[in-house]
C-alpha cells in the first residue's frame, strides 16, 4: 500500500507546524523520517493516523484521495502507529492489549481470549516477533513491550506502520533485534516510517530518508551516499561538530565516594543494591543503563532527595549521607535533574525567578526584608546571555521556553556559581541538537575548571561522548566500569553489560 | 559472606522488620488477653443452637467445653506470637494475624456463651443480611474505581436510596419503591459523573458534596415533613421468601435460601458484575479505561462514555442497596439511617481487592462484626452496648490498617482524564 501527503499545511495559531510538506511512503521499503524535536514529525504523523486534519493539501492512498475525521480512521485505512510512550495496559496479558478495542466475542458478549490468543500467534509466528501471548505486559522486559505495540498494530491489519522513536528505550542489543523485525515486516510488504533523531540508526535500516526542519521538507536521500554530517546539516541547519572536543582528563582528589549504599524503593523493590563508586575532580564519569535500573535513586541519594537505606555519601570528604539538600547546595553541588518539569523548574515562575530558585536566599539577592528583584532580573538577564536562552525578556514564565531552552535555563542556574560537583541526569532530555553542543560544551568546561562531574543518561552516545569512565547499572547494581579515554570503550561490551551480562565485562 | 548478606539486609529491611516484630508482640498480647480476661471455668459448657425447633432437619447442639478451648486457643496465639517474632515476615505477617483474629472472635463467643445457649445459625443468618447494604455499597464501589472514578458517594447513595425507598414505598408499594432507589441512586451516579468526569471536579470533594447535600435534604425532609404525614414514611417491607427444598439444608438452608430479594439481589448482583468484569469484552474496555486510559482512548473506546455509564451503574446498585435500609427491613426512613455503610462498603471493596467476589467476602466478615454485636447485646456480657455497637468499625479500622497485603487499586484510579 502506498501513502501520499501532497502539500499539506497544518497551522496552529499563528505557528505553522507543517507547510506544504509532501511525503511519499512506499510498500515495502523503510522510510526514515529525521527531525529536531519540533521540527513537525509528531503532527504529521497526528494528520496520517487522523488525529488532526489537514488546513491544507490532501491524503492519498494508493493515489486515491481520503477524508480523515477522527482517531480511528488512520487505523481503519491501514495506517497504524506505535508510539513513543507505549500504550500498553501493564496489568493485561499481551493477548488481552493486543485485542482491546476489536475483541473476538461469543454470545452475550463474552470475551474469547481463546480465539485472541490464536490470533496473536498467528501473527507471532508470520513475522518472527516471539511474544508470550499470556504474559501480563508489566512482567515483560520494553523490548518485548515494544513488539506488543507492533502486534497490535499488525493486528488491526495495517500495511503502513508508523514508528515514532522506537529505539529510545532499548538497549543496543534489543535495537539490533528491533532493526531485524523492522527489515522483517519491510520484506513483508509492509510500509515502515521510522521516526528518529538519531544519525546512526537512520543510516543503518532506512531505504530512504526525509529530512524535516520547521515544518518542511528540507531533504530527501539516499542513506548509501549520505554520511552522518550532511544529515546533521540538513536537519539543524548549520554544520554541526559531534565530537565533543575534550583534552584527556586530569583527575585530582576524591570529591564524591558512595560506600555500600542500598535502597529499597517506595515499592519495596530494592532500587539501589550495594553501590560503591567515586568521582574524582577533573574527570567525567558517565553512569549507562537502561532506564529504570537505579540510577533515578542513585541520583536522589546524592543530591539529597531521598535517604539510603544503608551505606555512605561523601562529598569532599564530608559525611553528607544525612545533610539537607541545601546544604549540599551550598558545598558546592549542582544538581541538573532527569525531568526539569518535575524538579527542575516551576512553570509558573518567571525566568528570573527560575534562574534564582537555588540561590535566592543568599545575601547577594536577600536583603533584610525582601529580595532584591532588580538585581536578580539583571543578573537572570546576564545568565540568558551567557547561556543562550533565546527569549525576549526575563519576565516571560519560564513554561513558555522551547524545551531546549528551558533546561539551558536550569544548567546556567545549576553551573553559574562556584561549584564543585556537577551531577547532571539526563541533560540533553528533549533538547535540539544546537544546545546539546552547548550544553555537553558547559559541562567539559566544569570538568576542566576542576569539578567532578557525573553524568547519568539513557543515550548511550551521550555517555561515550562526554565521559573519561563509565560505570554501567543494572538491577541497582554498578556491574561494569570501562576506562574511555579517548573514547575507546567498547560500546559493545557496554551494551551487553546494561543487559545484565556481567561475566567479563569488567575492563 | 553470608552473615555480611543477613545484616546488611536486615538494615535495609528495618521498616519490614519491625512490622513484623509488631505481630508478635500483638499476636501474644491478643494470647494473654485469651488466657486472662476471657478465662472460662473449667467444667462450664458453650451451647450453640444449630437449628430451630421447627426445621426439617433437626440437628443437635453443638456443646463446647469452654476451659479448655480457650486454653488452646491461647496456646496457639502463643505459639504464632512467637513463630511470628522469630522468622515471620512476608505473607506470614498478614496470615497469622488474621487466623489470629479469627481465633480471639471464637474464644470471645465461647467466652460470651459459657452456661448459656445462643443461636450460631440465627448469628450466621443476621450476618449475611447485615452484610447485603455494605456488599452492595461495595459492589457500586468496584464498579466505579475499575473505571477510575473514586465514589465516596456512596454513602450518600445509600442513604438517598433508603430515603427514596420509604417515600416511594409509601405511595406506590414495594416494587414501586425500589425501582425509584434504583433511579435516584442511578441519579446521583450521573451527577458524581457530569461533576468529575466532564468538569474534572477533585473527585474526593464532589463525593463529600453529595453525602452532605443527601445528609441535609433527608434529614430535613424526615423531621420536617414525615414527623407530620406518617403515612409517607410507611413502606411496606419485602418479607424473607424460602426457595424450597434449599432452604431445609441446616445452617446453610437459613442463611443463604431463606432471605428477602435484597440478599438474592446481592448475591446475583456479585456474580453478574464478575462476569461482566472479567469475562465480557465491556468488562475488558473498563477495565482499560481505569487502568491506562490514553491507551484506552487511542484503541477507540470512549473513555467518558465508559465512565459515566459505570458510575452511574455503581449509582444503581448502590441505591439498591440504600431500599434495604427500609424497604428490607424496618419500612421507615431514620436521619442517617445508613450510619456510615457506605464507607465501611468502600473499605470492603479495598480489603476485597475491588473485586466484586472479594468485596461479597468482605462484607461478610463486616457483617459477622455487625450481627455479633448485635446478638452478644441479647447474651447480657459484662461489656457495655456502647462498646459492642462498636464492633464493625474496630473490624474496618482492624482490616484496613493491619492485613490489607498490598492491594493494588487500578492505575489511574482517580485521576481525572483529559484528552489531548
Amino acid at each position: 500500500m502506498d501513502v501520499e501527503l501532497r502539500g499539506v499545511t497544518k497551522r496552529f495559531g499563528p505557528v505553522v507546524a507543517n507547510d506544504k510538506v509532501n511525503l511519499v511512503i512506499r510498500g515495502g521499503e523503510v522510510l526514515g523520517l529525521l527531525g529536531e524535536n519540533g521540527a513537525g514529525k509528531s503532527t504529521m504523523m497526528n494528520i496520517l493516523s487522523g488525529l488532526y486534519s489537514p488546513d491544507e493539501g490532501e491524503i492519498l492512498i494508493d493515489g486515491k484521495p481520503v477524508q480523515f475525521e477522527g482517531p480511528g480512521d488512520g487505523i481503519a485505512a491501514g495506517i497504524g502507529m506505535v508510539h513513543q510512550h507505549f500504550m500498553l495496559v501493564p496489568v493485561f496479558t499481551v493477548a488481552e492489549n493486543v485485542v482491546l478495542g476489536v475483541e473476538p466475542t461469543g454470545k452475550f458478549d463474552y470475551l474469547d481470549l481463546k480465539r485472541a490468543r490464536a490470533q496473536v500467534r498467528a501473527i507471532n509466528d508470520q513475522y518472527g516477533l516471539e511474544v508470550p501471548p499470556d504474559e501480563l505486559i508489566e512482567d515483560l522486559p520494553v523490548g518485548i513491550q515494544q513488539r506488543v505495540e507492533i502486534l497490535k498494530v499488525l493486528f488491526r491489519k495495517a500495511d503502513v506502520l508508523i514508528l515514532d522513536e522506537p529505539t529510545a528505550v532499548l538497549t543496543p542489543q534489543e535495537v539490533q533485534d528491533f532493526f531485524g523485525i523492522v527489515r522483517a515486516l519491510r520484506d513483508a510488504g509492509k510500509a515502515i516510517v521510522f521516526i528518529t533523531h538519531k544519525l546512526h540508526e537512520i543510516l543503518e535500516v532506512a531505504d530512504r530518508i526525509n529530512v524535516l526542519r520547521q515544518g518542511r521538507i528540507v531533504g530527501e536521500g539516499d542513506p548509501k551516499q549520505l554520511n552522518e554530517e550532511q544529515l546533521a546539516e540538513m536537519m539543524v541547519g548549520r554544520p554541526v561538530t559531534f565530537a565533543v572536543s575534550k583534552s584527556p582528563a586530569q583527575p585530582g582528589e576524591d570529591r564524591l565516594t558512595l560506600t555500600g549504599v542500598s535502597m529499597i524503593s517506595d515499592r519495596g523493590e530494592t532500587a539501589l543494591d550495594n553501590v560503591t563508586m567515586t568521582v574524582r575532580s577533573g574527570e567525567v564519569v558517565g553512569i549507562a543503563g537502561v532506564q529504570g535500573n537505579g540510577q533515578t535513586e542513585l541520583v536522589e541519594v546524592i543530591t539529597g532527595l531521598t535517604r539510603p537505606g544503608r551505606g555512605k555519601v561523601k562529598f569532599d570528604g564530608q559525611d553528607i549521607t544525612r545533610a539537607s539538600v541545601r546544604a549540599r547546595h551550598m558545598a558546592g553541588m549542582a544538581h541538573i535533574p532527569e525531568d526539569r518539569h518535575k524538579s527542575g523548574m516551576v512553570d509558573n515562575f518567571t525566568i528570573a525567578e527560575n534562574m534564582v530558585l537555588n540561590s535566592y536566599y543568599d545575601s547577594e539577592f536577600s536583603g533584610p526584608l525582601s529580595i532584591d528583584w532588580p538585581k536578580v532580573h539583571e543578573t537572570a538577564a546576564r545568565y540568558c546571555v551567557e547561556f543562550d536562552v533565546r527569549t525576549p525578556s526575563v519576565f516571560l514564565r519560564g513554561g513558555s521556553l522551547s524545551g531546549g531552552n528551558q533546561q539551558k535555563m536550569v544548567v546556567a542556574r545549576e553551573l553559574e556559581r562556584q561549584t564543585r560537583l556537577v551531577i547532571a541526569s539526563q541533560p540533553t532530555r528533549g533538547v535540539d541538537v544546537g544546545a546539546i553542543e552547548y550544553i555537553h560544551e558547559r559541562l567539559i568546561r566544569a570538568r576542566d575548571e576542576g569539578d567532578g562531574v557525573l553524568i547519568v543518561s539513557s543515550e548511550l552516545d551521550e555517555i561515550m561522548g562526554l565521559s573519561d569512565r563509565i560505570l554501567v547499572m543494572f538491577e541497582g547494581r554498578i556491574v561494569a566500569e570501562f576506562d574511555n579515554t579517548g573514547g575507546k570503550a567498547d560500546r559493545n561490551a557496554i551494551g551487553l553489560a546494561m543487559a545484565g551480562a556481567t561475566t567479563g565485562a569488567m575492563a | 559472606m553470608t552473615d555480611m548478606t543477613m545484616t546488611h539486609s536486615d538494615k535495609i529491611d528495618l521498616s519490614k522488620a519491625r512490622q513484623t516484630r509488631v505481630g508478635g508482640v500483638i499476636l501474644i498480647l491478643l494470647a494473654l488477653l485469651v488466657l486472662f480476661v476471657l478465662d472460662v471455668p473449667m467444667g462450664s459448657v458453650a451451647t450453640f443452637k444449630l437449628s430451630r425447633p421447627t426445621d426439617a432437619i433437626p440437628l443437635g447442639d453443638l456443646v463446647v467445653p469452654g476451659g479448655p478451648f480457650n486454653l488452646v486457643a491461647a496456646g496457639i496465639l502463643a505459639f504464632l506470637g512467637v513463630r511470628q517474632f522469630l522468622r515471620g515476615g512476608g505473607r506470614w505477617t498478614s496470615l497469622s494475624l488474621g487466623i489470629g483474629f479469627a481465633i480471639l472472635v471464637l474464644a470471645f463467643l465461647i467466652w460470651a456463651t459459657t452456661g448459656k445457649s445462643f443461636s450460631l445459625t440465627g448469628m450466621l443468618q443476621a450476618t449475611v443480611v447485615r452484610a447485603v447494604p455494605i456488599a452492595l455499597g461495595g459492589l457500586a464501589g468496584v464498579l466505579s474505581e475499575r473505571v477510575a472514578v473514586v465514589n465516596i458517594a456512596i454513602e450518600g447513595m445509600l442513604l438517598a436510596g433508603a430515603f427514596t425507598g420509604a417515600l416511594m414505598g409509601s405511595l406506590l408499594g414495594g416494587w414501586g419503591g425500589l425501582v425509584a432507589a434504583m433511579i435516584i441512586g442511578g441519579a446521583f451516579g450521573f451527577i458524581l459523573a457530569a461533576l468529575v468526569v466532564t468538569y474534572r471536579m477533585d473527585q474526593i470533594i464532589a463525593g463529600t458534596v453529595i453525602n452532605l447535600f443527601v445528609l441535609g435534604v433527608t434529614s430535613y425532609v424526615s423531621s420536617q415533613v414525615f414527623s407530620n404525614y406518617r403515612a409517607l414514611n410507611n413502606a411496606p417491607v419485602f418479607r424473607s421468601w424460602a426457595i424450597p427444598y434449599l432452604s431445609d439444608i441446616p445452617v446453610i438452608g437459613p442463611m443463604l435460601f431463606n432471605q428477602n430479594i435484597f440478599v438474592y439481589g446481592a448475591l446475583i448482583l456479585v456474580g453478574m458484575a464478575t462476569y461482566y468484569l472479567f469475562f465480557t469484552r465491556s468488562g475488558l474496555r473498563a477495565r482499560a479505561v481505569g487502568e491506562h486510559p490514553r491507551a484506552a482512548d487511542t484503541l477507540g473506546i470512549d473513555v467518558y462514555r465508559t465512565r459515566y455509564v459505570h458510575v452511574i451503574m455503581a449509582g444503581m446498585v448502590a441505591g439498591f442497596g440504600g431500599a434495604w435500609f427500609t424497604l428490607g427491613s424496618v419500612g421507615r426512613f431514620d436521619e442517617n439511617m445508613t450510619g456510615g455503610r457506605g464507607f465501611i462498603g468502600l473499605a470492603a471493596m479495598i480489603f476485597g481487592r475491588w473485586h466484586p467476589v472479594g468485596a461479597l467476602a468482605a462484607a461478610l466478615v463486616f457483617g459477622f462484626a455487625d450481627s455479633l454485636q448485635q446478638k452478644m447485646a441479647l447474651l447480657n456480657t459484662p461489656i457495655p452496648s456502647e462498646f459492642l455497637a462498636m464492633a464493625p468499625y474496630i473490624a474496618t479500622i482492624v482490616v484496613v490498617a493491619g492485613l490489607i497485603g498490598k492491594a493494588r487499586a487500578p492505575a489511574a484510579d482517580g485521576k481525572p482524564y483529559v484528552k489531548e
